[in-house]
Order: structure tokens, then sequence, then C-alpha cells
């Protein structure tokens, strides 16, 4: 079921009068029954998969802290009977089991999204080097497993830390797995927080209703005006790698910067609004991360959940796991310089190559991961620089220009990183980058170039104008939250507001018959 | 921990870690501080902070990260 389509529309339509209508005590099972349509909705497989995932995850943190409750248990009868070495391995004993059951069901969690992300990939490669049919063509990525995966595999990671005590009902961890508008394109979310709430009661609120029913016109707006119209020229351009290529490639790495922006960003307002809309609060996954000075202050405002996901989970346990440590110590004769980087960079490119490796199975994906960690590695040594830089030229480095090129020069530098997701080879990326230096064809650009894309002059001067009120808002979006500046305004306005996005989008967005909508792009990571 | 504030200024010598109280939330340490400020704790204090501790409210000031060590040095020993 596709955000921008009627059936889910006519879904939310007889949900939200239900959930509230319904005692309050049974409200999520509502939601859950809802969760279960919806999964149902986008196939049989996907909700196998779902479940083997619920019932894993849920038996495994249930045996994690039964292990726990064991272990406090023995340790504290084992306080006057044994030594303090006893103890400890006792407690060893119990750290090995509760590791031995965490293993197994990542094993098993991450086997199946490896299996239906790389299975086909690995199947076409088998028959190249061994000849046959290629097995495993059919195998796809089913709604929601990426980002299910790994919220729902972060609860058990949780739990196994301590952090969170084990869900007692297995039926609650489903609707945390299973919660709809997640399924979509994430965000990831965590239990601590999205969880819980999914959980409790909530009373209907008439200025909650409307404030999300702004996020979610406004998710729309981005979404049918100006990504599914920049879309259509991106895949023109990433279709024919041989045909476009100089001026044409920079014309496509802006283009598919507003057309991801407003795509990814618009989804996950759709997303947060219609938890909003259910009482439930939904982690944000951006900060305005095209106003980012570095790449790594724009991956700390793009996608935010992705990255906070890997540092929590894999990024920090790696760089101070035993095997590193000794790696930092036996490079310590390479100088002092060299071992205390070396779990920041084995880590920082590992981490990379596993974003990249979600993203898809491409090698792109993988190169691209790669060359971002290399580029966040290289700022971070060359930060000496800059403050030598910027304590020799403190009145340029303080002044809104230099600012403005910092910004600049990010987005232009994390579009080319871009271009590996536009094309199926590292070839063709490379190739196609490397032509904006080699030839000059503005003039093929602007003599009819751009209108060979599949857009019309109209098409690109509504786009170009939707990006433009996307900048001034994220502007103003600084000096504090635009929504609850409309809704302090009365309820009148707020309506009104509602009113212009709706009719904006029924005159210039991009639907109804004859127009093919489109799933959001992150949908098929 | 006067030791543990010269480790912090070597990384950030702008930043008063006296009286920053977010260290973290504020962005002033990023994962890659963090990861070298753990490896020169433990060159310093002999102390490994576990992955579970590497939660920004026990990174977001000094004295929380000095209370941090001192308890997991008491665990250790």
């Amino acid at each position: 079921m596709l955000f921008p389509s009627w059936a889910f529309l006519l879904f939310l339509a007889v949900l939200v009068p239900v959930y509230y209508l319904v005692p309050k005590r049974i409200q999520w099972i509502v939601l859950l029954l809802a969760n279960a349509v919806f999964v149902c909705f986008a196939g049989f497989l996907g909700a196998v998969f779902m479940a083997v995932t619920i019932v894993t995850v849920y038996a495994a943190s249930r045996a994690i802290d039964a292990l726990f409750v064991r272990q406090r248990e023995t340790i504290a009868a084992m306080k006057a009977t044994h030594t303090k070495e006893e103890r400890k391995a006792a407690r060893l004993r119990f750290e090995k089991k509760r590791r031995l059951v965490l293993i197994v069901c990542l094993i098993l969690n991450f086997g199946i999204l490896f299996a239906l992300k790389y299975g086909a990939m690995l199947g076409r490669l088998s028959a190249g080097l061994f000849g046959g049919k290629p097995f495993g063509q059919d195998l796809a990525l089913t709604m929601g497993i990426s980002f299910y995966t790994f919220s729902t595999v972060g609860y058990l990671l949780d739990v196994y830390r301590e952090s969170v005590p084990a869900e007692k009902n297995p039926l609650k961890l489903a609707l945390f797995t299973s919660f709809f508008p997640l399924l979509v394109q994430g965000p990831i979310t965590r239990w601590e927080t999205v969880g819980k709430t999914l959980t409790e009661p909530h009373a209907f609120d008439g200025r909650r209703f409307l404030s999300a029913s702004l996020r979610i016109a406004w998710g729309y707006w981005k979404k049918l005006i100006v990504a599914d119209r920049l879309l259509v020229a991106v895949k023109a351009l990433c279709a024919r790698p041989g045909v476009y290529r100089g001026d044409f490639i920079f014309v496509e790495m802006l283009l598919y910067a507003a057309c991801l922006y407003a795509d990814f960003t618009g989804g996950i307002d759709i997303t947060i609004g219609v938890g909003e809309m259910l009482g439930v609060s939904i982690e944000e996954n951006f900060l305005r991360p095209y106003f980012s000075k570095s790449i790594s202050e724009y991956w700390r405002r793009w996608h935010i959940t992705l990255g906070e996901w890997f540092k929590r989970y894999v990024y920090y346990p790696l760089s101070v796991s035993k095997p590193m440590r000794a790696l930092s110590k036996g490079t310590r004769r390479l100088g002092v310089g060299v071992s205390r980087r070396v779990p920041v960079y084995l880590a920082t490119l590992l981490v990379w190559a596993l974003t990249g490796a979600w993203h898809g199975s491409n090698l792109t994906f993988l190169v691209w991961g790669l060359l971002n960690g290399v580029v966040i590695l290289l700022s971070e040594e060359l930060k000496p620089l800059y403050a030598r830089f910027h304590a020799r030229f403190p009145r340029l480095t303080e002044s809104a220009f230099y600012r403005g090129f910092t910004v600049i020069r990010t987005v232009l530098l994390l579009s080319s990183l871009r271009i590996l997701d536009c094309y199926g080879t590292v070839r063709d990326a490379f190739s196609s980058f490397f032509s904006m230096f080699t030839t000059w064809n503005w003039g093929a650009v602007f003599r009819g170039g751009i209108q060979s894309l599949g857009l019309s002059y109209f098409d690109y001067a509504v786009a170009f104008s939707g990006v433009l009120v996307m900048f001034a808002l994220s502007l103003v979006q600084r000096k504090g939250a635009i929504r609850k500046r409309i809704l302090k305004r009365g309820t009148v306005c707020s309506v009104c507001v509602l009113l212009v996005l709706i009719g904006t989008i029924l005159i210039f967005g991009r639907y109804g018959f004859g127009f093919d909508a489109s799933q959001f792009i992150y949908n098929r990571f | 921990m006067e030791k543990l504030l010269d480790i912090l200024r070597e990384l950030h010598p702008e930043t008063d870690f006296e009286t920053e109280t977010r260290l973290v939330d504020g962005g002033i340490l990023a994962s890659f501080d963090v990861v070298m400020l753990i490896t020169r704790i433990e060159e310093e204090f002999g102390v490994v902070i576990p992955a579970k501790e590497i939660v920004p409210k026990n990174f977001n000031s000094a004295a929380a990260l000095f209370a941090l060590i001192t308890r997991i040095g008491e665990q250790d020993d």
C-alpha cells in the first residue's frame, strides 16, 4: 500500500475513528490488527518473514532476561559459600549462554535480510563462475524488512545490555515490529521511545490531529509536487550514462539532491504525522541536512536513526572490543598516533562499508559507503589545518559568506558521492562524474536538453518553485518549529494553511489516472 | 580529574571542560572523539569502558565521565 494512494488514505480514514472510538485499553489491539492488514496487503511472504523476526526476537529476549535472573540468584546464593573467582567463573558461564542466544538470533534475522538483499546477486555471481541457471532471481526485499529488522534487533541488543527489560507480552513486541507507518521507509526506531508509547492509551486531541494533518499534508506536498516530478528527469539521466554526460551530470547531481530530499523527508513527514495522529511519537530522522558545513555534520542530520543505530550497536562496540584493543596495542611500535587511530579508522570504514551494504547489493553502494568513510576520516585529519586557517583569518571564517561557502561545498561533495547511487556500475558512475570536467556542453543542456528528460518547462518551473519553498521554510524553521507557530495563530489559520497545502497538491501534484504513483526511493533499501 | 581534563583538552583545546555539560548533545564530542577518548582513558587510567556505557549522559561532562571511570575502576577491583 503506497502512501500516495487512495487505498492508504481510506485505510487511515477508517483506522483513526475506530482507534479513538474503541475503549482505550484495546486501542493497541486495534493498531495491531491494522498493522496485520497493512502487512498482509503488502504480501504473504513479507508477513511470514516478519512473524519469524517477532517470534525469534521475543524468544531470545525472554531467554536472555531469564539468564540474567538466574545469574543474579546463583551469584547471590554463592556469596557465602564460594570464592570471588568462582563467582566470576559462574558469571562468565551465564554471559556465554546469553551471547550464544544473541548470536543465534542475530544470524537468523540478519540471514533473512542478507538472503533477500544479496540472494539474486549471489545467484548471478555463482552462475557466472560455475555456469548453470542463476538461483534466487525471485528474491526481493519484503515491505519494510530493512527497517523493522534493525529496530527489533536493536531492542534485543538493548535487552542483552540490560538497558531495557524484556517485554513479556509477545503481541506488544509484534505491535512494535509491525507498526505500519514505519514499514514504508523507516525511521529505525527504539523500543525505549516508540515501543512504549504504542501500547499506552491515547485520547483524541483536536489540536494534535490538526498538527498531524499539517505534517502529513506537507509530506505529500514534497513528494507529489517536487520529488515525483524530479524523479522523472533523474531516471532519464541515469538510464543513459553514455548519452548524458558533461554538464548534464551536474544538472543530475542537483536534481537528485532535491529529489531525494523531497522524497525521503516527505515520506518521513507522513510517517511522523500518521504516528502523531495516533498519539505515537516517532523519532525525527532529519535536521535540515543540507545546511551542514561538513560531511560528518551532514551524516548527523540526514537519516539520523540509521547513523545512530550503527553508532550504538556496531561502531562503539567494535571500537572497544578486545580484538580492536589488542590490535591498537600491537601497532604501538608504529607510533602512538597510529595505534590510537587504529580503532577509529577500522571501525569507521567497517561501519561505512556496512552502511553501503545496507543500501543495496550493488557494488556501487559499497564504494559509496567507503568513500563517505574516507572523506570523514580525511576531514578529521585536516582539522588542525582548518583550525590554523580559522585562527589566521578569523573575520573571514566567521562571516556569513564563508558559512555559505562551506554549506555549498558540503552539498556538492555529498552530491558527487551520490552519483554512485544513480548508476548500475561503478565504472558508469565514475565515467559520468569525470565527464563533468572533460565535456563542456551547457549549450546542449539549455538547447532543449533538459526538455528531453520527460519534463516540460512548466514541470521544471513547478519543481523549482517547490524547492524554493522548501528552502525558505527550512530557513524559517531554524528559529523554531513552523507548525507550532501556525497552530498558535488559531484553528482557522491552521485549517487555511492545510487547505492551501491540499489545494496546491491537487493543482500541481503528480497523481491520478495516467500517472504511475511511485514508491519512496528509500523503500527499495 | 586533572588527568582527564588534560586528555580532553588534547582533543579540543578551545573547550572549557570544567563547565561544559553538553559535550555530546552539543556536538563538541563526535563519535570519532569519543573513541579516541576511550583509547586514551585506557592508556592513562587502565580502565576499559564497555560499549553499553557509551551513552551521551556518561560523556556530556568531564564530571560525568570521571564518575564513570571511577565506577568502572571500582567494579574491576
